[in-house]
């Protein structure tokens, strides 16, 4: 096992050299000067341009500059903010908890629905259920959620009232954050009614950012099922006359959620690709409103290493859900 | 050694017919798969004839009739059918055009992205060793990003606009297809017709391109379907976010990013373009299904 995970994280070695390639040549591919691009608008004096130039080694040699900007990301100093004038990684640190929060709860969103829809339509395959989940699971994937999106506020928002339309919280409600996540802060402060409305904040955005991801869990989750459920071994289980919930929940489950699981993984980039444009809609302060509003802005030394943190992040869970999938499948451990 | 007589694959090929026509019998199995078809036709052709279709060119603006519903609601006319948008414009004729646009972007990045996916897999599966490691890296490294951040990142390089757009989506679409030709090769390459091939003095080039590349074609026709679907997201998703299309170019995306402010007063500017990207995203997303249960019972959904 061991040797395994040293195995896969050898293998990532030159992805992680790549990506923090990729942010480099980021700033220097930009059109232009890069310390003018990222001095926005304003422009800088002269002098200050000297300044900058040197203060980001831009007259250094092009490896020497490379080899600069490893040693500072790996020493964690991702650099300042141009708009705000913090610490990056003091930025990034306020936020993530923002878009993990709420990719949480998109991800049991997703699952607690997409996964039981799976089974029994497997088990009803061909059945009218079968079809029109299918269908609709279809439908999902095929989903521009930033419309899908618009679409609940016209209608939950602003036909009906039941939800807020952006942000996390209401305004009247302020405490100091303890985890960043805002639903276990309230908990922690015992604010019940700020709980709530953390909770309708919450919902839109969730639904809207697991739709993709409960398609695609439904139709893996089915399909999984269906190719499990004529196997031997299943056909064994029932003529030994056991109950068709314990072939199916116990016999079948089991082995058909292997692949699920790794959809599951896979989903993660899908995930942080959808929450650009779930915080987009929502005003959700999260990393995915953070770089949309940073391109915008042109703050691109916020882009830059927003652009190398979240690949770190997908590279992470991509690694855990390998190892993951190891623990849970011993065939592929021993290949 | 007697002399084998090899019959021509010439056109009208009985072999080729019967081919074609399985295909239809497997895709026509499918009824999702023909509706999508059907509506894909029909999207195709109202891009094709907007001119003609549409009431009005899209970027004309009647300053009488900002933000009017549509026909059947009270307030609208026949007029504009689907409504106007926040200056004016029909948004049925911008639907049409915009038509014209998405599937322009479909297929520009499915080329690109076929073509050099093609050439990478190719070379990777082919000829392994350094070259294969080093594509199939950079290829990895470019999977390591969530798509639609990449994308932003290139457009924010290379500058907004549809044309960037495209490229940078290409981009990013491109490994899925490098990955699987790759596969593919590996798995034919050492099949006993390639080996044949090569002793009848097959250079690597006839080898690759004539010999080998047609047998992986069933896995890159389903994954250019599902490419094109996700192009046409992609693209609209840019659009929304101001780094597409610019305005006032009638793309859906773009469209709905004009229309986001105004969503709690008129629900049809934002409805219409959303529902079009869908329909169509839906329309290709089923003919995709369908070629794959027709092209590749490996791959067949049961």
């Amino acid at each position: 096992m061991l040797r395994y995970l040293l195995n896969k994280i050898a293998l990532l070695i030159p992805t992680l050299v790549g990506i923090t390639i990729c942010a480099f040549a980021f700033v220097r591919l930009l059109p232009g000067d890069p310390i003018l691009a990222m001095a926005g608008e304003h422009g800088v004096a002269p002098a200050r341009y000297e300044e900058l130039k040197q203060q980001f080694g831009f007259d250094l040699p092009i490896w020497e500059q490379y080899a600069r900007y490893v040693g500072e990301v790996a020493t964690g100093d991702f650099g300042v903010s141009i708009s705000s004038k913090r610490p990056v990684i003091e930025e990034f640190k306020t936020l993530f908890p923002a878009t993990l929060e709420l990719s949480f709860f998109a991800m049991v969103f997703a699952m607690m629905l997409g996964i039981p829809a799976g089974i029994f339509a497997a088990v009803k395959r061909g059945s009218w259920f079968d079809q029109s989940l299918m269908g609709t699971a279809l439908v999902g994937y095929s989903m521009p959620i930033f419309w899908w999106g618009l679409l609940l506020i016209i209608f939950f928002s602003g036909y009906l009232g039941w939800t807020p339309v952006n942000g996390r919280i209401d305004l009247q409600y302020f405490f100091k954050p303890i985890t960043g996540f805002m639903t276990i802060d309230t908990l922690i402060y015992g604010k019940w009614a700020a709980f709530r409305s953390v909770l309708r904040h919450l919902v839109l955005p969730t639904i809207v950012l697991g739709t993709i991801p409960l398609a695609v869990i439904a139709r893996q989750t089915r399909s999984a099922m269906l190719e499990v459920l004529s196997e031997d071994y299943v056909r064994t289980a029932r003529a030994k006359g056991l109950s068709s919930a314990r072939v199916i929940g116990v016999h079948a489950l089991r082995n058909a959620l292997i692949p699920v699981v790794t959809t599951i993984g896979l989903q993660v980039s899908t995930l942080l690709a959808g929450a650009i444009l779930t915080e987009t809609i929502f005003s959700w302060p999260g990393i995915g409103r953070w770089m949309v509003e940073s391109i915008s802005k042109r703050d691109y030394v916020v882009v830059q290493s927003g652009l190398l943190l979240i690949a770190l992040i997908v590279m992470a869970v991509n690694l855990i859900v390998d190892v993951l999938y190891a623990v849970i499948n011993p065939r592929i451990r021993a290949a | 050694m007697s002399q084998t007589e090899i019959a021509p694959m010439a056109a009208g090929n009985p072999d080729r017919l019967t081919g074609l026509k399985t295909f239809w019998h497997y895709f026509s199995v499918n009824r999702g798969a023909v509706i999508g078809l059907f509506v894909f036709i029909l999207l195709v052709l109202a891009a094709l004839f907007a001119p003609l279709l549409a009431p009005y060119a899209p970027d004309v603006q009647d300053k009488t009739a900002f933000l009017r519903p549509p026909a059947w609601q009270d307030g609208g006319s026949a007029q504009y059918l689907l409504g106007t948008d926040p200056v004016g414009r029909d948004i049925l004729s911008r639907l049409l055009y915009g038509a014209r646009f998405s599937l322009l972007i479909g297929a520009v990045v499915v080329t690109l992205a076929l073509t050099g996916g093609i050439t990478l897999g190719l070379l990777a599966g082919y000829f392994r060793g350094w070259v294969d490691v080093a594509i199939m890296r950079v290829m990895d490294l470019i999977l390591a990003f969530p798509s639609l951040l990449l994308a932003l990142v290139l457009v924010t390089i290379l500058g907004p606009g549809l044309f960037n757009a495209m490229l940078a989506i290409a981009l990013v679409l491109q490994p899925h297809f490098a990955r699987l030709v790759r596969a593919a090769v590996m798995a034919e390459k050492s099949r006993e017709y390639v080996v044949a091939a090569k002793v009848a003095g097959a250079g690597h080039l006839r080898l690759m391109l004539a010999t080998i590349l047609p047998n992986c074609l069933a896995p890159l026709i389903v994954q250019g379907t599902l490419s094109f679907s996700n192009a046409i997201l992609e693209a609209a998703a840019l659009g929304f976010l101001g780094l597409g299309a610019q305005p006032p170019t009638p793309e859906w995306g773009t469209m709905l990013a004009t229309a986001r402010e105004f969503i709690l007063r008129a629900w049809w500017v934002v409805t219409f373009p959303g529902l079009a990207i869908l329909i169509t995203v839906l329309a290709i997303n089923l003919v995709g299904d369908g070629l794959r249960d027709a092209l590749d019972p490996k791959l067949r959904r049961s």
